[in-house]
């Protein structure tokens, strides 16, 4: 019999095999469709150039063109979370994939875990890209004298920013036209509180919100990693500016803690969304 | 008699498709969910450039300048949601929901049918703008009086330039018939080009000279500018196009809207018949 050869590999192994296959696809996908490239370097540059001729038709001070290109480059992995983690569960029900997984014998965080590596490395081409372009394109200069600090912020709001990609996946995996509708709502308000095309601390200006309550909105964005993430490589990369919203460490430390809570909640509400989807017949349901 | 016949059959399809684009926009969720929804994203959108322009400028809003962002930004929906909403109906009906045969082996005119979602769109995206500009006119100062308007400009800007729009729409549809995994890109290549060409954000006269003769060729650049003037807003702030009349620009709208529907219209029925075709009416590849 052929299944009496067959050894079982370890359930790390499969696992491990499971994120490789998952995050393959997104990976490959970039050099089977080259014009996607194009696209996804192209069309966040269309809106960064908007945004730095209107500071240059305000005058503004020089470091803001280099904010708004970090911030139109990280962009990228917002998007990536909002429609190719969490949405992604949705479209996975949609095209029938979802059944599969559930019957496949691995971890589910392995799937979601999969489809975070292959999306982090897709946009990690497309931000790179949108920075490259953007410093030639508008002679930004950027410094970078504490690097390590740079790498962990970076790592710490990527891990942070993915884990609660992978909690608004299950949340999603009940939802039909609703996933699409809320990507949408988690668009623009959180480019706004999140500080995409001026730091955060602009909140705290006497002509916005003043000092007490602009601390609060940034302190309550800061739930969003990608807020205190793109401060952080900000500061980092325009050191001296003075416009950041915490002292560096600290928005380490808080993204590390971020980090941690992130992976325990996708882990739970995943297992609950999908008891909850058992029981209600809700995983297979298409066309809602 | 079969005049009359065709015009009542093409209304009826147009009717029930709006209708059926304003449910499918508005029944996935409550009322009061579907208005917060409605309500949160042009609002944001907005205050995304009310806190750019305000850090910099310190708190001021009473400008010329600060009235001309505002008001093109809020006037660009229709831009966005109308073009890309057009567009996408095709990738929605085909792969998505797979319903793209059923309305053509029905008796309703396909071209009446994207008509009539068009309809819902532009519904939709008025009441944000409705929503954005009372919003700036009660939070932000934006003097907008609607004694202060001209109506007979205003109405007919409008009329040209939602007709510049679907036709916008109508010719990118024609290609999304043939195309599977560009339609996304290709959407939203036009419109970030329409919104930094344009003079939505900015002055266009701030651009390089390359690109204000560029932006001079698009019409949605002279449907904003007269947005603006028929409101009273921001009138004056863009030396690029100062020197250019009412009048003019308004002919400029108008040739140029006419020539484009014409393009259009062809693009559109040439994707639909070389979908046809090539059978890629039911084509579904799974993206």
């Amino acid at each position: 019999m052929i299944f009496d050869d067959y050894e079982k590999p370890s359930w790390l192994m499969m696992n491990l095999r499971a994120v490789l296959g998952r995050a393959y696809p997104r990976v490959i996908g970039v050099n089977r469709e080259p014009s996607w490239l194009f696209f996804e370097t192209f069309l966040p540059l269309l809106t960064v150039a908007a945004y730095v001729y209107l500071y240059k038709a305000l005058d503004a001070p020089s470091q803001y063109i280099g904010y708004v290109i970090v911030g139109g480059a990280m962009t990228a992995y917002w998007m990536n979370v909002l429609w190719h983690m969490a949405a992604q569960i949705f479209w996975e029900k949609e095209i029938g994939n979802l059944e599969l997984y559930m019957i496949a014998p691995i971890s589910r965080m392995a799937i979601l875990g999969g489809m975070a590596l292959g999306g982090m490395f897709t946009c990690t081409v497309r931000a790179v890209s949108t920075i490259l372009v953007g410093v030639l394109l508008f002679n930004v200069t950027l410094s970078l004298p504490n690097p390590l600090m740079f790498i962990g912020i970076f790592i710490f709001t990527m891990i942070a920013l993915y884990g609660m990609g992978m909690m608004f996946a299950s949340l999603y995996m009940l939802w039909g036209r609703q996933a699409v509708h809320m990507s949408n709502l988690m668009t623009e308000p959180i480019y706004l509180v999140s500080g995409f095309w001026f730091p955060i601390k602009a909140f705290q200006a006497d002509g916005i919100l003043g000092a007490s309550k602009g601390f609060w909105l940034g302190a309550a964005a800061s739930l969003v990693p990608i807020t205190l993430g793109l401060d952080g490589m900000r500061q980092c990369l325009f050191p001296g500016t003075n416009d950041g919203f915490l002292p560096l460490w600290v928005e380490l430390i808080a993204l590390m803690i971020l980090s941690v809570i992130f992976m325990i909640l996708a882990k739970l509400t995943l297992d609950y969304m999908e008891k909850l989807g058992k029981q209600e017949g809700r995983l297979t349901l298409r066309w809602q | 008699m079969a005049i009359k016949e065709s015009i009542q059959s093409n209304f009826q399809t147009m009717k029930w498709s709006a209708w059926l684009g304003w449910q499918m926009e508005s029944n996935w969720t409550n009322p009061f969910k579907f208005l917060v929804y409605t309500i949160a994203r042009p609002i944001a959108s907005s205050l995304i450039l009310v806190v750019m322009y305000l850090i910099i400028t310190g708190g001021i809003t009473y400008t010329d300048q600060f009235h001309y962002i505002y008001v093109s930004n809020a006037f660009f929906m229709y831009v966005f949601w109308v073009l890309f909403g057009i567009t996408w109906v095709i990738h929605d009906d085909r792969e998505h929901f797979q319903t793209m045969k059923y309305i053509y082996i029905s008796p309703s005119n396909y071209f009446s049918y994207m008509i009539g979602r068009s309809i819902s769109k532009i519904i939709i995206t008025t009441f944000s703008i409705f929503i954005t500009l009372g919003f700036g006119v009660l939070f932000l100062d934006i003097p907008l009086s609607l004694t202060a308007v001209n109506w007979p400009l205003f109405l007919l800007v409008m009329v040209i330039g939602l007709l510049s729009l679907i036709s916008f729409g109508l010719a990118l549809a024609g290609v999304s018939f043939l195309t599977a995994k560009h339609s996304g890109g290709v959407n939203e290549s036009i419109a970030g080009i329409f919104y930094l060409f344009c003079g939505v954000v900015f002055p266009v006269h701030i651009l390089p000279v390359w690109a204000v003769v560029f932006s001079k060729i698009l019409p949605i650049t002279y449907w904003l500018e007269l947005v603006r003037r028929s409101l009273n807003l921001g009138v004056g702030v863009d030396t690029a196009l100062a020197g250019t009349s009412t009048e003019t620009s308004l002919i400029i709208l108008c040739v140029s809207t006419i020539i484009f529907t014409i393009i259009a219209f062809s693009i559109f029925f040439l994707g639909d018949h070389l979908a046809r075709k090539k059978g890629l009416i039911d084509m579904t590849t799974a993206y």
